[in-house]
């Protein structure tokens, strides 16, 4: 036995069972010490302190579990002891909920996570993948051709307060100053930190809304994409191109791809619950839902990095080289890390049980 | 009336049963939490943020940073920066990550869960993993926040928008009261549920007590007036130990069972009369037959 420093409390031996004149509270009494040491270690593990379980006790847990359970069962069919059978109910779920409770905690799910899971559940949705490359590609489309056929477009797409001074029939010079960076770094870190929890919200909102058969996702993203379609119209026709497309890749191609796969993500959910094929609709969710889950926690961790790089290395990077420099490794980077990493050999995450 | 809201209550409750048939195959009773509970759990959470954020930024404001200063924007200094940063941090956190960090713990609970008696499950029986509650968590957001956002007017009015978007807010916010199990769009994506978890402690054995079938002798007609429902009732009765209560039930089973109550005795006769009903009870039950309560 462990020292008792804390004061938990003694199995206390049940009174005499031949006191007992029921033939169901003997029963009870009987089993009354197992129920209670289950019950011990049970409320160890409830409060994360699997080290004060005896190494006798944890080796018998799975045994006092299913006693505990086959006691419910008979009392149930047996025993009319209200307070008994509260107890037992209530001791076998706690108990069942330690068995099958969520087995790692933040930090080990999140080092599995990283080392090949994101990337196995990223690969796994690739289809949908597509389908909002492709509808991201086709809304900036949109939004270049729209504005480029008639301006007032640009009004409607872009609000004022976003635009900022880019807007049709401003010269060039006006642009180009929007696109330049600041000599010291002060003032950035909000700046970085204030993106990231925006965009983050954005992404999270792609991939909640794709519960709705994915359609709102793919309203958003075609939104989303059409207004900088019609920006980079703007700077195009400005002849500032190049440097507009420089300037937005420093940290475009990390958000914009975690804007992608968010929308993925949700349209996954979307579609397996459109078409489940021969799971119920409601399991085809679920097993959606968690493949989903873990491509949008890995968003997030894009979305800090693209919040530093938009935050940062953009405005003290001043050169349109510098910048696709950046922005292509980033892509490189993320592409190699998706395609390759090896899908982790152990199941502490498994979604697809 | 009293009478109608209980047995209404009950009602409630037997819909809430569910039986779980956990992976080595035993039937595991459970109840579905109920919808003001959840509602309950999820305000109570939402005071712990509110007052848990107002309690930082008190401790930072004495701490000397006045709020004031961090917030004029141009002239920040490093400290003041970092402040900016930590309370855009501490958002972000209390708006994502209070949640997924409690329920991602042996509880599988947030505190106002866990106040309230109730957790996370999952759905199948199986193990409740990282990826569902993340999962439910992400979701929560469409469903508490972005309403509550818009309701509150900021930014989510502009635009395209518009009336259809609050409607459609609203269906993601009265999910739960659309469907049997309660579940919030969350919990459909997930695959997880909300289920009753409270903790029970064992109470003494009843008929431990000094046996009194010689003083005290009940016939077969006489035990057969009361059923299941009755009996849980003078159990409480006993176990609560109210000298008046105790007097007044006494009082209505003998004149139920034709009987001479006499005083002084009430806690005995109850005894006598409980350990006499259940082992009558329980004997029928060995049998097959079960009496629900005095009507069948």
């Amino acid at each position: 036995m462990a020292l008792n420093l804390f004061g938990h409390n003694e199995i206390n031996p049940p009174a005499a069972i031949t006191a007992a004149t029921l033939r169901s509270d003997r029963f009870r009494l009987q089993r009354e010490v197992d129920w209670q040491r289950l019950e011990q270690i049970v409320e160890a593990l409830e409060k994360n302190r699997p080290g004060r379980i005896d190494d006798d006790d944890l080796l018998e847990l799975p045994v006092l579990y299913r006693k505990a359970a086959s006691s419910l069962a008979v009392a149930r069919e047996t025993s009319l002891d209200a307070a008994t059978l509260a107890y037992l109910d209530s001791l076998v779920r706690r108990a069942w909920f330690q068995v099958y409770g969520p087995r790692t905690g933040l930090f080990a799910w999140l080092r599995h996570f990283l080392l090949g899971g994101w990337s196995a559940s990223v690969r796994d949705i690739w289809l949908d993948i597509c389908i909002a490359l492709f509808v991201m590609v086709a809304g900036t489309a949109v939004g270049w051709i729209l504005v480029a056929n008639d301006r007032e477009w640009y009004f409607s797409l872009v609000s004022p307060g976003m635009a900022g001074g880019r807007q049709p029939g401003a010269s060039a010079e006006e642009l180009a100053e929007t696109l330049k960076g600041t000599e010291d770094a002060e003032g950035l870190t909000v700046f970085a930190a204030y993106l990231f929890s925006n965009n983050t919200g954005v992404c999270i909102l792609a991939f909640a809304l794709g519960f709705c058969f994915g359609v709102p996702t793919l309203l958003l993203l075609v939104y989303n994409m059409a207004l900088l379609g019609a920006m980079l119209w703007l700077f195009a026709d400005a002849g500032l191109g190049v440097d507009f497309a420089g300037w937005l890749s420093v940290h475009g191609t990390t958000e914009l791809f975690a804007i992608l796969l968010s929308g993925a993500a949700g349209m996954h959910i979307g579609r397996s619950m459109a078409f489940p094929g021969k799971q119920s609709v409601l399991a085809a969710a679920a097993s959606a839902g968690r493949r989903a889950a873990q491509v949008m926690a890995g968003c997030v961790i894009m979305l800090v990095i693209a919040g530093l790089l938009e935050g940062y290395a953009r405005q003290l990077v001043p050169t349109t080289a510098g910048r696709f420099a950046i922005g292509g490794a980033m892509l490189f980077f993320w592409i190699t890390y998706f395609a390759f990493a090896p899908r982790p050999r152990d199941h502490v995450g498994e979604a697809r049980s | 009336m009293s009478t109608t809201v209980a047995s209404r209550i009950q009602l409630g409750q037997k819909k809430r049963q569910r039986e779980l048939v956990t992976p080595e195959g035993l039937a595991l009773p459970l109840t579905i939490a109920s919808r003001g509970a959840r509602a309950g759990a999820v305000i109570l959470d939402l005071l712990i943020i509110f007052f848990g954020a107002f309690a930082i930024f008190l401790a930072l404001a004495l701490a000397g940073f006045g709020m004031l200063d961090a917030s004029t924007g141009d002239e920040l200094g490093p400290a003041g920066e970092f402040l900016v940063v930590m309370i855009i941090m501490l958002f972000f956190l209390a708006r994502y990550g209070y949640f997924l960090f409690f329920e991602l713990g042996p509880k599988g609970a947030t505190p106002g869960k866990r106040a309230l008696g109730i957790r996370v499950a999952a759905r199948n029986g199986g193990r409740l993993t990282a990826e569902a509650v993340i999962a439910r968590n992400l979701m929560r957001d469409i469903e508490l926040f972005v309403p509550t956002f818009f309701l509150l007017g900021s930014g989510y009015t502009e635009g395209v928008m518009g009336m259809a978007a609050f409607v459609w807010l609203m269906i993601f916010l009265f999910f739960p009261v659309f469907n049997r199990d309660n579940l919030r769009a969350g919990d459909l994506v997930a695959g997880t549920w909300v289920v009753e978890a409270q903790k029970v402690k064992l109470e003494e054995a009843m008929s431990t007590a000094p046996d009194r079938s010689e003083e005290y002798r009940f016939g077969e007609a006489e035990l057969e007036v009361y059923g299941e429902h009755e009996l849980q009732v003078l159990e409480g009765v006993l176990r609560q130990d109210n000298p008046e209560a105790m007097r007044e039930v006494m009082l209505a089973i003998c004149r139920k069972i034709g009987w001479q109550p006499g005083s002084g005795h009430e806690r005995e006769f109850l005894e006598a009369f409980y350990a006499a009903l259940r082992a009558h009870l329980e004997r029928n039950m060995r049998f097959g037959v079960r009496k629900a309560d005095k009507y069948s």
